[in-house]
């Protein structure tokens, strides 16, 4: 299997799986053994593969998850100390190491099934259909807002829950009492009749040969008493000292640094380099050249930086050298309008007859919304450390997809996975930028060529230019509106499809429905971006229910509300915000309010916004956000989320524009790539809902709501519809309603 | 050339003009002072020169020869952490960390300045520094608060002194 995509998972698992599970981490097999070399220290006990006991009976977490600031590290053992009833204080935390025993499968039950459940006859038998697609998969990804989800409720509560399992069993066996005898905690199993109590160490011998239970019970949330509450974060200290180890501050031994410079327009290959100028340049000792790339090897990164700029390189012509943005949304156009007129597309949702409804209706309001391409811009820019051997190679890499990285590096180099080690390190800001290997596989092929270790690190022009970006979309709506203002039907279009499937799906009763889309290929590479397709399908459908609140002549919180009649969680939460941000009291003049709700990766979240239009621009005062997760496992980190990912997609609704010109990109740096700095950040406030649901994730849901939240309250303020992101290209006019 | 960082000398060699970010972090081995644009537009690899916060990456080598320069690494007193580093723990400010360092040097040059400063002379010193994860308001908070316990704490001082 070539790389994977979530995608490609997600149907693989569903075509040999046939369904979904609920349970089960430490089947198939205890695979303690297996693990154990990898990852017990002198003397420590390993329970399964995801803990482990020491002599001082300090317990250790194997998290298979990156830490990139989402708290995975702390909120992951909290799960599993929690079902265990293990001390906090004595609970350590250990990334898992990249190999194919970590292949997480809880992520791929997760990916392909959510929180369905599944009759247990047939576990055993789909257990080990995952597993052995996990490991084919490679899959050891931190995205998706997956962790908590997925690898916390499917693995590390059960196997917590069932490594004390086996502790209570051992103790019952060697003090020959009742098992219902017995409690577990603090790390110590207590009989309180005979009033013995002994660590949880000294019966994991014992307790590591009994067969652990594939389903033990689990706590329910009274019962918590980690789960739910705001333990400080292990990897903070590290952060405020300068000590964290980031994948850029690697350092071996004879190590060079490397500066590369890749071909502009995607695809370009490599034409004629002319290095005349630096190859007797002091402290220069290696130029390489890449397929679609150079890059210069040498003693600092700065003189390798300096000597690129003087290297003269040339590329082979692609036929894209005169792609540009309005050329890409003219293609989309005539793409879209060629696949409705040819019957060709793809139908997400279609039912009752949107289209009659539409003939036969007195009031139809159309929209027609688009979106610009969108980088990472994560903080630490692309980077990565290897050294390569004849029969091995290692890399030094911050990355949500380890072993998706060392598959791929195999390849490259004719050598078997095994060969391949990965060293993860804390990610400067992932946002889904680092589950591609482009970067890992260029430091590969350069320490390759140069013959030692070589750090690799790409300038903020190589990684605001060769980023796998959020794509430039379209959407167009029509709607019909029932004598009462209501939604009769609903008709959109749309280009692309990527995931969450649900994204431009609405929860309001429209019984009428026709949602459908067409593809456009360009040659601008896409990639996972915070919140994937909600990114713009938060922003397309929220802006234009806004549209018809506005015809409907209705409030847009009322309009919203009076149409959740089968979405009793959605109502919850729009209510909640609504009334928080006191929906609907005076606002000083110029001041404006806007609303949305959407459901992403599970979790349900309403904004509300609050701007003042000035003479230069739009002043974001304040944002309320009520969310339900189904529940917060760590409430802080939950509200830190929602704050992050608020701020993350106020940046793109305000600023974000990847423009494409003569087949490359345009933007280079931050001072054409514009971020909110805190001068521009709005007060947050989080709500959180716990309605018991499915856990839903924390990272990306509270993204897509901001832009449509944000442009409703600049609709409410001037009356000008921002129907094309970003904010910066319209001029806002104060005191001036223009009715659009 | 000799490079004077957190009260100790480095032998360094260098062309002058290299930018000092990259010095400190792999002549000088601390790599906590980070590169985010190289530009000046981001304020990761935020320094202070004789206490006052510079952009290492266009901050040429020359113009840092004989001058005290502080990095993330040299603002504890020794296992002590500073009240910004405190506040920041308490807060849980960081999230990926990575313009950390960065944020708390410029607030530390700020409080250096204005010992209880406003929202607004805060926004003010800290709208150079990117953070990508959006911690902004948790920042700040953390600033208040390590300028409240800087201000409790020289008080007691003073009091004990008197
Ligand atoms: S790296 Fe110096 S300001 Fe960004
Ligand atoms: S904490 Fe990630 S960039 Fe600031």
């Amino acid at each position: 299997m070539g790389k994977w995509t979530r995608r490609a998972f997600i149907t693989t698992g569903v075509l040999t799986g046939g369904a979904l599970v609920l349970g089960v981490a430490i089947r198939p097999g205890n695979r303690a053994r297996k693990v154990k070399g990898m990852i017990a220290g002198e003397g420590e006990t390993v329970m399964n593969i995801w803990l482990k006991i020491a002599l001082d009976n300090t317990i250790t977490v194997i998290v298979p998850h990156a830490e990139m600031g989402q708290g995975t590290h702390t909120t992951l053992p909290m799960m599993l100390a929690d079902e265990m009833d293990a001390d906090w204080n004595k609970v350590h935390m250990m990334e898992a190491p990249g190999n194919k025993e970590y292949a997480n499968y809880a992520l791929a039950k997760g990916f392909t099934i959510g929180d369905k459940d599944f009759p247990s006859f047939l576990i055993d038998t789909v257990d080990g259909v995952y597993l052995t697609i996990t490991k084919q998969m490679g899959l050891q990804m931190t995205g998706g807002s997956s962790s908590v989800r997925f690898t916390g409720n499917l693995a590390m509560r059960i196997a917590g829950a069932a490594a004390k399992a086996v502790l209570l069993q051992a103790a019952a066996d060697r003090w020959e009492v009742p098992l219902e005898e017995l409690e577990a905690k603090n790390s110590y199993i207590t009989h309180p009749a005979s009033n013995r109590s002994e660590p949880f160490i000294s019966f994991a011998p014992q307790a590591v040969e009994l067969s652990q239970p594939a389903k033990p019970k689990l706590k329910t949330p009274e019962e918590f008493t980690l789960m739910g509450t705001s333990l400080t974060r292990f990897d903070v200290p590290a952060k405020v000292d300068g000590s964290a180890g980031f994948g850029i501050d690697v350092s071996l031994p004879e190590m060079k640094y490397a500066a590369i410079k890749a071909a502009p327009v995607f695809g370009a290959k490599l034409k004629t380099v002319d290095d005349s100028e630096i190859v007797n340049m002091r402290g220069v000792h290696k130029i390489v050249r890449l397929d679609n790339a150079v890059a210069v090897v040498a003693d600092g990164y700065w003189i390798a930086k300096t000597a690129l700029d003087k290297v003269k390189v040339t590329f082979e012509e692609t036929g894209n050298e005169t792609v540009d943005q309005k050329g890409i949304y003219a293609q989309y156009v005539r793409d879209m309008e060629a696949s409705l007129a040819g019957g060709d597309e793809e139908k997400d949702i279609n039912k009752g007859d949107a289209e009659a409804a539409l003939k036969n209706s007195g009031q139809v309001v159309e929209g027609e919304y688009r979106v610009p391409y969108l980088a990472h811009a994560t903080m630490e820019p692309m980077n990565c450390t290897a050294h390569v051997t004849a029969d091995q190679c290692e890399i030094w890499v911050g990355c949500q997809n380890p072993l998706g990285f060392a598959n791929s590096i195999a390849e490259l180099l004719h050598m078997e996975p095994d060969q391949v080690q990965v060293h993860n390190q804390y990610l400067g800001g992932g946002f889904g930028r680092r589950f591609v290997d482009d970067v890992a596989l260029q430091a590969v092929h350069i320490a390759k060529e140069a013959d030692c270790p070589v750090k690799l690190i790409w300038s903020r022009e190589e990684d605001m230019r060769h980023d796998f970006y959020r794509e430039a979309n379209i959407s167009r709506f029509k709607a019909a509106l029932d004598s009462e203002g209501k939604i009769l039907a609903w008709n959109n279009q749309y280009l692309f499809k990527h995931e969450p499937p649900e994204a431009p799906h609405i929860p309001y009763d429209v019984a009428n429905q026709s949602i459908h889309y067409a593809m456009s290929e360009t040659h601008v590479p896409w990639g996972y971006w915070r919140s994937v397709d909600s990114s713009m399908h938060g922003f397309f459908t929220e802006s234009f229910i806004d549209e018809l609140a506005h015809h409907a002549k209705k409030d847009p919180f009322e309009f919203r509300r009076d149409q959740l009649s089968n979405a009793p969680r959605f109502l919850k939460v729009l209510e909640l915000a609504a009334e928080k941000a006191d929906w609907g009291a005076a606002l000083p003049e110029n001041w404006g309010r806007g609303i949305s709700l959407h459901q992403c990766f599970g979790t349900i979240v309403a904004q509300v916004v609050e701007v003042e239009v000035l003479e230069d621009g739009v002043k974001v005062h304040r944002v309320v956000c009520a969310a339900d997760p189904g529940f917060a496992f760590h409430p802080d980190g939950f509200e830190a989320q929602m704050e992050s990912g608020i701020i993350y997609g106020l940046t793109a609704a305000l600023y974000g524009e990847i423009t494409i010109d003569q087949g490359a990109v345009v933007q280079s740096n931050f001072h054409d790539y514009q971020m909110v700095r805190m001068d521009e950040s709005p007060k947050i406030e989080t709500y959180i809902i716990n309605s018991g649901h499915y856990p839903g994730g924390a990272g990306e849901p509270s993204t897509p709501g901001i832009a449509p939240a944000l442009t409703n309250a600049i609709f409410n303020a001037t009356g000008l519809r921002i129907r094309e992101l970003p904010v910066k290209n319209h001029t806002l006019r104060p005191s001036e309603k223009i009715l659009g | 050339m000799i490079l004077k960082v957190n009260d100790k000398n480095h032998e360094v060699e260098a062309d002058p003009a290299t930018p000092l970010l990259w010095v400190i972090r792999e002549q000088c081995g601390l790599t906590g002072t980070k590169f985010g644009c190289g530009i000046g537009q981001c304020g990761a690899c935020t320094v202070q020169m004789d206490g006052v916060a510079v952009r290492s990456c266009l901050t040429p080598l020359q113009a840092a020869v004989d001058k005290e320069i502080t990095t993330i690494e040299g603002i504890a007193s020794g296992t002590a952490l500073h009240a910004l580093q405190q506040a920041w723990i308490e807060e849980q400010v960081p999230q990926c960390g990575y313009c950390q360092s960065g944020q708390i040097m410029s607030a530390h040059a700020l409080l250096a300045n204005n010992a209880s400063p406003t929202d607004d002379d805060i926004d003010q010193a800290m709208s150079g520094n990117i953070c990508r994860c959006g911690t902004y308001s948790r920042i700040k908070k953390g600033i208040k608060k390590a300028a409240a316990e800087l201000a409790l704490t020289s008080t007691t001082k003073i009091e004990n002194n008197g």
